[in-house]
């Protein structure tokens, strides 16, 4: 008997993620923290394995370390599999060539043989740039449905944000019959969300032919797709409806982090029907202070509170000296604010110190910029960092 | 060290302490600090001192203890050579259960002769401390001891079976009592249920008690045979939480809220335990919380003061929450107000209720309780 997938996920997770600024100098955006205690790839890992999906290939490129740490064998998503889990897919030297993903195309091509291996009827193509919880198998089904060589979800847009996006123009059976890549003058506001299901043989004849083409970017987006709809090939829309955040830009991973706050968040992370699973801290509880004051808040473990902490998110064994104000902002794992210091409107990385009575951004309104202060730096006591500045360097005074 | 000894740990042994908790559990298993079983601790002090073979003994009602070890992996115990070990009640066709240790360790023959490290640590879960298992190893080795008992000076609580130790200045061991009548709060150097022992050595003398009948380790062997082991002491000096009633269970649990306590505890070693996923805490608008640990997956609208929240309880707005411990999954109803109360899991007290006991007599309400 042949074993086989059904069903096997392409995570791309190569992206550098360059105007998240110092918050991916060190790491692959997919490994950006979110949410206290998660990753970003924590979601779409978490899809997979909610879906019935075990067999996830990761395509790292830029920065793997973290990456590559944080998903070890896979065991905090129940990935550690004798048969399919997840497995690391970095550039590799071969015989005749040896080159790094060129594009999202090529970095699939390059692993043919890893999703052969499995023999799957069919491939799903994910990105690891997005905050959302869908039900893959939901898509997968709606795919086997309509008969389609590739089903590509889709979510609508404000008509204002259209052209950022990849616009599919369907018609009413959902069928796709043209796909402009951030067209100036959107036809329609439904757009790609990056993610594909695709019939395994079509998928891999295209990508071969792709790769022969010297044209090509070597892009879904822009030439594969284009290349299956022009060749008739049958497409389908399949619209999603939930939350699905884009995470590439300081202001929207600010957001979508605001997003997890108060009573009916507009996305829950707690919804037991569809856990996010994680790699989890080994660290106690969080304590507060006797003169600790937390509200609208979220705090992962091992956090210590002495001072305020209002409308923001903590990441694990976070400590806020006495004193201190952390007000709008999310501040990433084991960073200290000291005595008296004001974080307001900010993201702050991993492992920074912020000296005591130091001023952080300013309250956030409108107009104001966030703040990022990148990874392990320090800056100095009373030193002023003012709104909208990116550092991933101390700044002593 | 790492292959030098195995564990061996007892999950029911004095489930007599705090027979409220362990009506449905191990005395391994009862939560505490927030997200952990007492069994964690006893079992990241092996780990952490690289230990990697356990035996986890158990009598009765474990399954929740099962439930909660898993295949060991959340402990790196789940290992091809060794690892976690559970070795769950065994007799052969015409023996009784074990009732002592001595009987218990008497069915673990199998299990220590197929090992070859030389020592056994043998722990029971009655006793929250932070214990460097290498370091008593060591001792015991310089003193070519067969048996070194592990001690802390500190006052005779209201246990029912306890021994008090006492030793020369090198430390060879002079005189144990096993439960004397002393005065409650008298301060002695009290045996905490941890000991080192050769694993031959082990093997021997379980042997030899089933050929002259004997049943009990501690007066059989320990106090009887004083003079011909060589019996050691090692004196444990650090923060050491000797659960042995329910105000003790109570007092140790707060007791967490101190810095230097937490420091001690988890400071710069892991304590290992199970992890639910659960989503980081929330704290509302309204939510007012003062001294108090709070684990994941918590959502607090209310007052909590000076309380030990597990994971997964909802205080809900107007609610307040005093000098308690509130287990997993908890809910405590708008404008309720608890005041030294331990709940067990999965209690939901409803609106408006108001629940008082007293630091010395904390009110216990069961498992699953609704009210």
């Amino acid at each position: 008997m042949q074993r086989k997938k059904e069903c096997v996920a392409m995570l791309l997770a190569g992206g550098q993620g360059s105007r998240l600024y110092a918050l991916t100098t060190n790491i692959a955006k997919p490994a950006v923290a979110f949410g206290a205690k998660y990753r970003i790839i924590d979601f779409p890992l978490s899809n997979c394995i909610n879906s019935g999906i075990d067999t996830v290939g990761v395509l790292t490129q830029y920065q793997p370390l973290i990456l590559n740490e944080y998903i070890g064998n896979g065991q905090p998503w129940d990935l550690d599999r004798t048969y399919g889990g997840v497995h690391i897919l970095s550039p590799y030297q071969a015989k005749t060539h040896s080159s790094w993903y060129e594009g999202t195309a090529n970095a699939i091509y390059q692993n043919l043989h890893f999703m052969k291996m499995y023999n799957p009827e069919y491939v799903l193509i994910l990105s690891g740039d997005h905050i959302y919880k869908m039900d893959y198998a939901a898509m997968l089904k709606a795919h086997k449905k309509s008969g389609a060589d590739c089903t590509i979800a889709a979510i609508n847009v404000p008509l204002s944000e259209a052209s950022r996006f990849g616009i599919l123009n369907t018609n009413p059976d959902g069928s796709i019959y043209q796909f402009e890549e951030k067209p100036k003058i959107p036809k329609s506001t439904l757009a790609s969300m990056g993610i594909y299901i695709f019939k395994a043989e079509k998928l891999f004849s295209y990508l071969e032919a792709d790769d022969k083409n010297p044209n090509s970017s070597k892009d879904f987006g822009k030439d594969v797709l284009p290349a299956m709809l022009n060749a008739g090939e049958k497409m389908f829309s399949y619209c999603f409806d939930g939350y699905w955040k884009d995470v590439g830009t300081v202001a929207s991973l600010w957001q979508a982090n605001m997003d997890l706050l108060g009573e009916n968040p507009e996305f829950d992370v707690g919804d037991k029907s569809w856990k996010i699973h994680s790699r989890n801290p080994l660290a106690p509880p969080e304590h507060i202070g006797e003169k600790g004051k937390v509200t609208n808040a979220m705090v992962a473990l091992g956090c210590e509170i002495y001072g305020t902490v209002e409308n923001s998110i903590l990441g694990s064994n976070v400590i806020v000296e006495e004193g201190a104000v952390v007000k709008d902002a999310v501040v990433l794992a084991n960073s200290v604010i000291k005595a008296n210091a004001t974080v307001s409107y900010s993201i702050i990385d991993e492992n920074v110190t912020i000296g005591k009575g130091a001023k952080i951004g300013v309250a956030k309104d409108p107009n104001a910029e966030i703040v990022v202060l990148g990874r392990g730096l320090t800056v100095g006591d009373n030193v002023v960092v003012s709104e909208g500045q990116k550092h991933e360097n101390d700044i002593l005074a | 060290m790492a292959k030098t000894a195995i564990g061996v740990i007892f999950a029911n042994l004095h489930d007599e302490n705090v027979p409220e908790l362990v009506r449905r559990r191990t005395m391994a298993s009862i939560p505490f600090g927030g997200r952990y079983r007492l069994i964690d601790f006893v079992l990241s002090n092996m780990i952490n001192s690289g230990i990697t073979t356990v035996g986890l003994m158990t009598s009765n009602n474990y399954r929740s203890l099962i439930d909660h070890i898993g295949s060991g992996k959340e402990w790196d115990l789940a290992r091809k050579d060794g690892g976690l070990i559970l070795l769950p009640p065994f007799s052969e066709r015409h023996d009784k259960m074990y009732t002592t240790r001595l009987e218990a360790l008497s069915s673990l023959t199998g299990f220590l002769s197929r090992r070859n490290e030389k020592y056994v640590v043998v722990a029971d879960c009655d006793g929250v401390a932070k214990f460097d298992i290498a370091d008593i190893i060591d001792y015991h080795e310089s003193k070519n001891a067969d048996i070194t008992l592990v001690t802390h000076y500190g006052k005779v609580g209201n246990r029912s079976d306890f021994m008090l130790v006492d030793a020369n200045e090198d430390g060879r061991i002079t005189e144990i009592k096993h439960t004397p009548h002393v005065k409650e709060g008298t301060k002695a150097d009290i045996f905490i249920n941890v000991m080192v022992i050769n694993r031959q050595f082990l093997l021997n003398i379980v042997e030899d008690s089933v050929t002259h009948g004997f049943t009990s380790f501690e007066s059989d062997i320990l106090i009887k045979q004083l003079n011909s082991l060589k019996l050691y002491r090692y004196d444990f000096q650090g923060y050491y939480a000797g659960i042995d009633s329910m105000a003790a269970y109570y007092k140790h649990n707060l007791e967490l809220l101190n810095k230097e306590v937490r420091d001690e505890l988890f400071g710069d070693r892991d304590i290992y335990t199970k992890v639910r996923d659960s989503a980081p805490s929330k704290y509302g608008e309204e939510a007012v919380v003062k001294n108090s640990l709070i684990s994941d997956g918590c959502v607090i609208e209310g007052v909590v003061e000076n309380s030990i929240l597990f994971r997964g309880v909802k205080v809900e707005k107007g609610a307040v929450v005093r000098n308690s411990i509130i287990m997993q999954d908890n809910i405590i109803g708008k404008n309720t107000t608890l005041n030294c109360v331990i709940t067990d899991k999965n209690v939901v007290v409803s609106d408006q209720k108001t629940l008082s006991g007293c630091s010395t007599l904390p009110y216990f309400i069961q498992k699953g309780t609704r009210l």
